[in-house]
């Protein structure tokens, strides 16, 4: 019965500059129900929620709302046909009061004009008080706890007259008590009427709440079923349940000693205990799903940020880093997971971008020796096999994948024992990225010791010898022979279940 | 390919090209208008004499704010070290003049390492911490000199002709500023350290992750800043013949108006010695042509500051043409 639903997506395709970001997905959403969305990172999951709030308009498809084709041209669109959306990292306004955060572009009026902050305050009171929450209108939101933000953004959802509420990972970073509380609103909502799409990773949550699920993978649409119909190990099979077809470049190498370990790692509200070692020539991948803790970890190492406790070792000796020259002088060399903000000068060329690090390499009585320079890093982007005219190009001209292989440049030009490259593929053509995997195993043979953060699958599974899995800040399991490990058990070790 | 290096060398340099074409028709007019007053030895040694404290500090003001920061005190460090500098040259009649102006500099470096503290260890934004210290170095100049002046009878020959001797018939004062040019360029240009403050101020982030020390870059940069103010300061007090309470003050925004005009981004990262260096100039020019040809001191100001918002706004005119260039080389 189409009655039934409150909104259809059919067909939906979504293309971003080289990408299918969805490929022609479907989605419907009973009225009153709660429905879990799954699916790993990068499934397609946000930019579909993007599509159904007006944010980004789809290439294909079509969405019918209460039984009538609409187009949204913009988030306001969406918004008057009382659609609204929770985010995980909330539109949340910190300077400002609960109040003005949940009245924020709908402001109650005077007729003249002026904002009556009476009403508005005893509004907001009421409303909170409706979703049984105690939180005061009138407090800074700043000084809320991520939980009770997620209450205020619900109440602004609410005031807007939203009918559709989806929520965006709302539990990530939640503690067991105020889940129970995010679980009692949500129910209240749905009792009330609402129609809600939940976005998880919890398989409780989903258990708790949801009566039907859909799993999304790859950007497409795999299937909906009803919670109790299918089994864990099923839904885990449909969300990975890719075959891995891409060859990787790897070489059969004989591991030496241990010439990595860190112990201990803590870093208060990122990371607890994490402690894992590498051997020369071994790739160890880090895994698990974004907001897991392993980029933190590795800033950790390279002293990007400080750590609470813990201890570094390289080669069976204690390494104290304070700052990431400190790693770089033991021989520790970082490729960064955001190139633009961490790797690169953007407005500089390819050569003084390749050199930055090394510029005692090419100087004496700190004078540089611009010959020199312009020799070695023509050598070094030549040996990456970056495209462009010349070392003199700007590398904000260049495609992600040459500007990835100028950073990996830089990297190598460190004369380094271990090499932490973190997400070395992300936004990365798919030719550039054989070349990187190239780079890795030659790195591995030469006798490197390698970590490799990635949230791809096939990838961790093609170059690791050895997998760690992170979760909410923890390491969930290692994985020593990366042989005759599955997607599954990696997702698992990932997941809440 | 000559024809190529022509028309590279020319859109790399097209704010420079510009600031001298703009610098040559201000000339022949002023030439013109004043019946030949202005091409004269005299005059055009005036010139240069006159903007040669102006163009020392600009290389400083320079550094700092590649450095994406800024510093205001600057007027009120000349004030200070120019004061103690005379004020121990006044206690003591037959000291070198090499040694009050070491004092001078030492004084500068004090007030620089202060300021670049509070920049790179406190985190207080630049323009907030440069401003208090400008209050603060101001007040101590009235407090070494008790109110009183330091008149130029009280300043024996050997320590003016600091500012007044010529070194191979050229002012002193325009020898040091071809001298700190010098070096700034090679500094800039040629050096580690030089590098990483380009670095530092186009992306504090990456610089700090490819390994470079940022907070002791952005240190050195107002500790450097400082020193030339110092420096810059006791000229200013010999070339005037006075120290007061009241030296250079609101010189800083002249300084910042240079390196403005010179194609020094406010936001960091970019800016040429060669640049600041025609932006002081051409300051110096305004301020030494304008009375030539009789505009009231009442338009001066007015006709200054035209100046320096016309010159911002042909900058992000040309920036947006090259950028637009670029996009259509693109050929989509």
């Amino acid at each position: 019965m189409a009655e039934d639903y409150i909104l259809q997506l059919k067909g939906i395709t979504k293309i971003f500059p080289g990408v299918k970001a969805l490929d022609n997905v479907q989605f419907e959403l009973k009225k009153g129900e709660i429905h879990a969305l799954m699916g790993e990172n990068g499934a397609g999951k946000s930019t579909f929620i993007k599509v159904i709030t007006g944010v980004h308009a789809p290439e294909e498809g079509e969405i019918v709302l209460r039984g009538k084709k609409v187009v949204f041209k913009n988030p306001q669109d969406a918004q008057k046909e009382s659609i609204a959306a929770i985010y995980q990292h909330g539109t949340v306004y910190n300077q400002l009061s609960v109040t003005e955060n949940i009245y924020i572009g709908h402001e109650k009026l005077y007729k003249v004009g002026m904002i009556n902050w009476g009403q508005m305050h005893k509004d907001a009171e009421a409303l909170l008080r409706s979703l049984g929450s105690d939180i005061d209108p009138r407090s800074s939101m700043g000084n809320l706890t991520i939980a009770e933000q997620q209450i205020v953004e619900i109440a602004k959802a609410i005031s807007t007259g939203a009918r559709i509420i989806i929520m965006d990972e709302p539990t990530a970073a939640l503690s067991k008590r105020e889940c129970e509380e995010l679980y009692r609103i949500t129910e209240q909502l749905r009792d009330e009427g609402c129609s809600i799409i939940f976005i998880s990773h919890r398989f409780e949550d989903m258990y708790r709440l949801a009566s039907r699920v859909t799993v999304f993978r790859d950007s497409q649409y795999i299937g909906t079923w009803g919670v109790n119909d299918i089994s864990n190990e099923v839904l885990i099979s449909k969300m990975v349940g890719r075959e891995i077809t891409e060859i990787y470049p790897k070489q059969k190498i004989e591991f030496g000693d241990e010439i990595f370990k860190i112990e201990g790692f803590s870093k208060t509200g990122y990371y607890k205990d994490v402690t894992f070692s590498v051997r020369q020539g071994e790739i160890l991948a880090m895994t698990g799903l974004v907001g897991a803790g392993r980029t933190e970890v590795c800033h950790g190492i390279f002293g990007i940020e400080k750590i609470d406790e813990g201890q570094i070792y390289l080669e069976g000796k204690p390494l104290k880093v304070k700052c990431p020259l400190d790693a770089m002088n033991a021989g520790i060399g970082y490729l960064p997971e955001d190139r633009h903000k961490q790797g690169l000068i953007l407005d500089w060329g390819i050569g003084d971008n390749i050199t930055l690090s090394t510029l005692e390499m090419f100087s004496k009585n700190t004078i540089l020796n611009r010959k020199a320079e312009r020799q070695r890093s023509k050598e070094l982007a030549e040996k990456v096999k970056t495209k462009a005219l010349s070392v003199f190009d700007k590398v904000s001209k260049l495609s992600g994948g040459n500007q990835q292989k100028v950073v990996v440049a830089k990297v190598l030009n460190l004369d380094l024992k271990v090499i932490i490259l973190d997400e070395p593929t992300k936004g990365v053509d798919v030719g550039a990225k054989a070349q990187i995997y190239d780079i890795m195993s030659q790195l591995a043979a030469s006798g490197y010791g390698v970590i490799m953060i990635s949230s791809e699958m096939p990838e961790v599974l093609g170059m690791a010898d050895r997998i760690v899995v992170m979760k909410e800040g923890r390491v969930s399991k290692i994985f020593d022979d990366a042989k005759n490990v599955t997607q599954e058990q990696i997702l698992e070790a990932a997941m809440n279940i | 390919m000559n024809n190529l290096n022509f028309k590279k060398i020319f859109s790399d340099n097209i704010r420079e090209i510009s600031l001298i074409l703009v610098m040559i028709v201000i000339c022949f007019f002023v030439q013109f208008r004043s019946n030949g007053k202005f091409f004269t030895t005299e005059n055009i040694s005036d010139l240069f004499t006159e903007t040669a404290v102006l163009a020392i500090l600009a290389v400083g003001m320079m550094m700092v704010i590649i450095t994406a920061g800024i510093d205001l005190s600057i007027g009120a460090i000349m004030a200070l070290a120019g004061m103690i500098g005379t004020t121990v040259l006044k206690e003591n009649k037959g000291i070198s003049p090499i040694i009050i102006l070491l004092i001078a500099i030492a004084v500068g470096i004090v007030c620089g390492m202060i300021n670049g503290a509070l920049v790179s260890k406190l985190k207080i934004l630049p323009i907030i911490a440069t401003l208090g210290m400008m209050n603060i170095f101001r007040g101590l100049t009235y407090l070494v000199s008790r109110g009183s002046w330091v008149l130029q009878n009280d300043m024996p020959s050997s320590f003016l002709g600091i500012a007044t001797g010529q070194a191979l018939g050229i002012n002193n004062l325009v020898v040091m500023a071809l001298v700190i040019y010098i070096i700034g360029y090679v500094f800039l240009n040629y050096s580690r350290t030089g590098r990483k403050i380009y670095a530092v101020g186009n992306s504090e982030e990456s610089a700090e992750v490819s390994g470079i020390k940022t907070k002791r870059i952005l240190w050195l940069a107002y500790t450097i800043m400082g020193a030339i103010a110092g420096f810059a300061g006791l000229l200013y007090v010999c070339k005037y013949g006075a120290a007061q309470g009241e030296t250079a003050v609101g010189y800083e925004m002249n300084v910042i108006a240079a390196c403005v005009l010179g194609g020094v981004s406010i936001s960091g990262g970019t800016g040429k010695v060669q640049g600041v260096l025609l932006g002081a100039l051409l300051l110096g020019l305004l301020n030494n042509a304008m009375p030539l040809i009789n505009i009231s001191a009442f338009w001066q100001e007015a006709i200054r500051g035209l100046i320096i918002v016309l010159s911002v706004m042909s900058n992000s005119l040309i920036q947006r043409n090259v950028e637009m260039k670029a996009l259509r080389r693109r050929n989509i």
